[in-house]
């Protein structure tokens, strides 16, 4: 980030650029009412309703709620899979545990970094403890079953599995990207710790440009694969799953977090009550003129269902830049 | 979404409500719109406690003298309910009694007094010996210990100054042994009296209150008065050196003690003070005010009550700034208050001291943290393991900064030490998961934020303003609603977004 350059703020403006303040104000604090937010604040929640929606997510192996049931990781695990520790309340990304084999008793991060069974108990026994919840709430842990990487990313993604984020407004999907994971972010998804954002286009799923540490870059710095070749495959399928989670969580401004599975396919990874802003970086291009295209839109007696708004989506939203 | 306009009309409201209120306490309380040296007023005010033991009761008080360097009092009060209480002029000084037949219970006495700053006021008459007794009877070996004291400090001396200083040499001399028999026995402010008063050097035993803004429960402290034929210089035990009065009052100059109680044990008395600036006739019209049972402001509190108030009123002024600065400018800071906490504790420790004691207490704790996470501990005690770590730090810190001679390094204990603790936990935390840089850029945005709180906390006009212009809470109040419905860009996003706004 280079401190000394300063963007024009009429300039952003004229971008449709959406700044922190107004998407607490405008967006989250308006269309996201309060007592909806732990359903995606606590990601077992967020399962139980995504089943009874019958979406996709990643399969549950079990729930560590208490100190003394810390032991009881090891018998879940014991078929030497891969899995995830996730805290149930955690914010951004934080506390969470990808181990993707076992070996010797070991625990094999997706970097080659190896963990013993004792430092997998005290991660455990911190995410109970509160670690990563707001606010030290004690927490539950949720073990779930590793994603394995659909083969078609594994040029663009180094160790983790590429994240698609897209945020839904009033259901609508309004923007998207995909996250890869670099040797710089340790195999974890977030921008900020050096992923590589990738913009995709509405209408195709094609990617648009791609932002690393929020400059843009046009090859994967690990695998040097060429990112504007890329291509989310079932673009439609992802768009109207995401869309979906609109009807399930009634937030009208809201990140959805799609993986792709090589088996199942595209599953809810999560959900966010409050999506960050780097998306716009990734488009190189502001949000907030398709959100007050849909803030704006006529509405129907009936509300339109999650396959008319991804078409609305796909063939007018994606035109707006 | 419901209508704004109740919203601005509100903002509108507070403005025009905090600042018609100033106004009107500058207009009619005389209260200078900004500080004015010429007319600082210190109130004081003693607090007497006891418990009665249900028998007439006679409590005493030793006052301050009327008249004194630098000083001059202009106004006096006491409030003490159901208690008789009459001023009494008696050889030694001025004595306020409050008498009452009957009394059970814990009781309390206030009583209040407002000194002009008047640095004319230096004229004072000479004193007539004697002006007391000597202090001590010092017979048989300790007679001759003293003699051989007084000889020794008159042969190296030329005047009453310079004989005071040999004879405090002397005092403090570990290898003399007439020193070692009077000390052993007696206090040394006592003994330099008595030697003083033998050689006919006019001196005094005076308790003296060092005046600090905002200062509650203080002690009289014990020191002693030397004329030198010109003026009045006082001996402070803690630094052994003869100076000019400085920011301090004498209270009490009685050779009697400080406080009498007949009637009642545990007695004690404490003091407050604030600085405020009034003129004396402002400063009587509001003391008279503030005995009115209708008056509901601050300013009608006790003393005590009030110099809390005036730390307590500069809390919003911080919020403001913190507000400003994360709404506005997007600074990141580790905990959203957590620096108004830490710009308290510099306001206590001086920024230097306080900048250099935080750096270190972080990342002492820091280390230590880091040892304790490969111990497997659970959260809470681990937090509570650097709590103590914390406390145990910050004792050693003033220890060693005792033994060093800084006297500015004991106010390190000033410092919020659990909320030290929990940032020294959330930045190790952060430290594991987005790396240093991430700690770095948070720990600079909270001292950073700090630094400037503490200078706004600092600053004359703004304490001054913030504690007697209440009203004005009100606008900083307004300002934070205001700032609340900023939706613009942060300074920071201007940077940030800046790939986005470049090209068009």
């Amino acid at each position: 980030m280079q401190w000394t350059k300063f963007a024009n703020p009429s300039q952003l403006k004229h971008r449709h650029v959406l700044g922190m303040n107004e998407r607490n104000i405008h967006f989250i604090g308006r269309y996201n009412q309060r007592h909806l937010y732990p359903l995606v604040d606590n990601k077992l929640l967020t399962k139980n309703i995504a089943e009874k929606a019958h979406l996709k997510a990643p399969e549950l192996i079990g729930v560590i709620t208490t100190q003394a049931d810390i032991k009881v990781i090891h018998e879940l695990v014991s078929n030497g899979d891969g899995f995830v520790l996730k805290p149930a309340q955690g914010s951004g990304g934080k506390g969470i545990l990808v181990i993707s084999s076992q070996e010797d008793g070991l625990f094999i991060k997706p970097s080659g970094g190896s963990l013993t069974a004792t430092d997998i108990e005290r991660h455990i026994s911190n995410t109970i403890a509160g670690l990563f919840s707001l606010g030290g709430r004690s927490d539950a842990v949720i073990v779930e079953r590793l994603i394995e990487c659909d083969p078609l990313f594994n040029r663009y993604s180094f160790e983790g599995v590429p994240d698609i984020r897209v945020i839904v407004f009033k259901g609508y999907p309004v923007m998207a990207m995909v996250r890869l994971s670099t040797k710089e972010s340790d195999g974890k998804a977030n921008l900020h710790q050096g992923a590589v954002g990738v913009g995709l286009d509405l209408a195709t799923g094609r990617a648009l440009q791609a932002v690393q540490f929020d400059e843009v870059i046009t090859h994967h710095p690990d695998t040097n694969a060429a990112l504007n070749e890329l291509q989310i495959p079932n673009w439609r399928e992802i768009l109207c799953l995401a869309s979906q989670a609109y009807e399930m969580t009634q937030l009208g401004y809201l990140g959805t977090d799609i993986v792709i599975d090589a088996q199942d396919g595209p599953m809810v990874l999560e959900l966010n009550a409050r999506p960050g802003l780097a998306i716009q970086i990734a488009n190189g291009l502001g949000l907030k003129q398709r959100l007050k295209h849909i803030e704006k839109l006529q509405q129907p007696f009936y509300y339109p269902t999650f396959e008319q708004r991804v078409d609305y989506a796909m063939n007018s939203l994606s035109a707006l830049k | 979404m419901s209508s704004r306009t109740p919203f601005y009309f509100a903002i509108a409201a507070l403005i025009v409500v905090g600042l018609f209120t100033s106004w009107n306490r500058h207009a009619q309380n005389g209260i200078p719109l900004l500080p004015d040296y010429d007319r600082e007023v210190w109130e004081v005010e003693a607090r007497i406690e006891f418990t009665a033991l249900d028998r007439p009761v006679l409590a005493s008080l030793a006052l301050p003298e009327t008249n004194q360097p630098g000083f001059r009092l202009i106004r006096e009060a006491s409030s003490s309910p159901d208690f008789g209480m009459t001023y009494q002029q008696t050889p030694y000084g001025r004595r306020a009694e409050w008498s009452k037949r009957t009394a059970v219970g814990e009781q309390t006495l206030f009583y209040r007094a407002q000194f002009l700053v008047d640095p004319t006021n230096q004229d004072l008459p000479p004193p007539v010996l004697p002006l007391a007794a000597p202090k001590l009877n010092l017979i048989g070996p300790e007679r001759l210990a003293a003699e051989s004291l007084k000889e020794a400090a008159f042969e190296r001396s030329s005047n009453a100054l310079s004989f005071g200083r040999e004879l405090v040499k002397l005092l403090n001399d570990p290898n003399n042994q007439n020193r070692a028999l009077l000390r052993s026995r007696y206090s040394q402010l006592n003994v330099l009296s008595t030697l003083l008063t033998e050689t006919q050097i006019s001196n005094r035993l005076v308790g003296v209150l060092s005046l600090e803004d905002g200062r509650r429960r203080q002690p009289i402290e014990g020191m002693l008065q030397l004329w030198t034929g010109a003026e009045w210089l006082l001996f402070d035990p803690s630094t052994q050196q003869f100076s000019a009065l400085g920011q301090v009052l004498v209270w009490d100059a009685s050779i009697g003690s400080l406080l009498d109680v007949n009637g009642g044990r545990s007695s004690r008395v404490s003091f407050s003070m604030i600085s405020q600036d009034v003129t004396p006739t402002e400063a009587v019209a509001s003391v008279n005010q503030a005995s009115e049972p209708w008056n509901l402001s601050i300013h009608s509190l006790p003393l005590e009550q009030q110099a809390m108030f005036k730390t307590i009123m500069l809390i919003p002024v911080g919020a403001l700034i913190v507000a400003f600065l994360r709404i506005m400018v997007g600074l990141k800071t580790s905990g959203t208050f957590m620096p108004i906490l830490i710009a308290m504790a510099f306001v206590q420790t001086e920024l230097k001291v306080g900048i250099i004691g935080l750096v270190v207490i972080v990342g002492v704790g820091l280390i230590i943290r880091g040892y304790l996470s490969r111990l497997n501990l659970l959260l809470v005690a681990r937090i509570s393991a650097v709590i103590i770590a914390v406390i145990l730090m910050i004792s050693s810190f003033a220890v060693l900064a005792y033994h060093l001679n800084l006297s500015q390094g004991l106010s390190i204990t000033l410092f919020p030490m659990i909320i030290l603790a929990w940032t020294i936990e959330r930045m190790s935390i952060l430290w594991e998961e987005d790396g240093w840089r991430e700690v770095a850029r948070q720990s600079a945005g909270s001292l950073f934020t700090a630094v400037i709180v503490y200078l706004a906390m600092t600053n004359d006009v703004i304490r001054y303003l913030s504690f007697n212009f209440i009203g004005l809470q009100l606008v900083i109040l307004a300002f934070i609603l205001m700032l609340g419905n900023y939706t613009g860009y942060r300074l920071s996003e201007l940077t940030r977004f800046y790939p986005l706004g470049g090209k068009s």
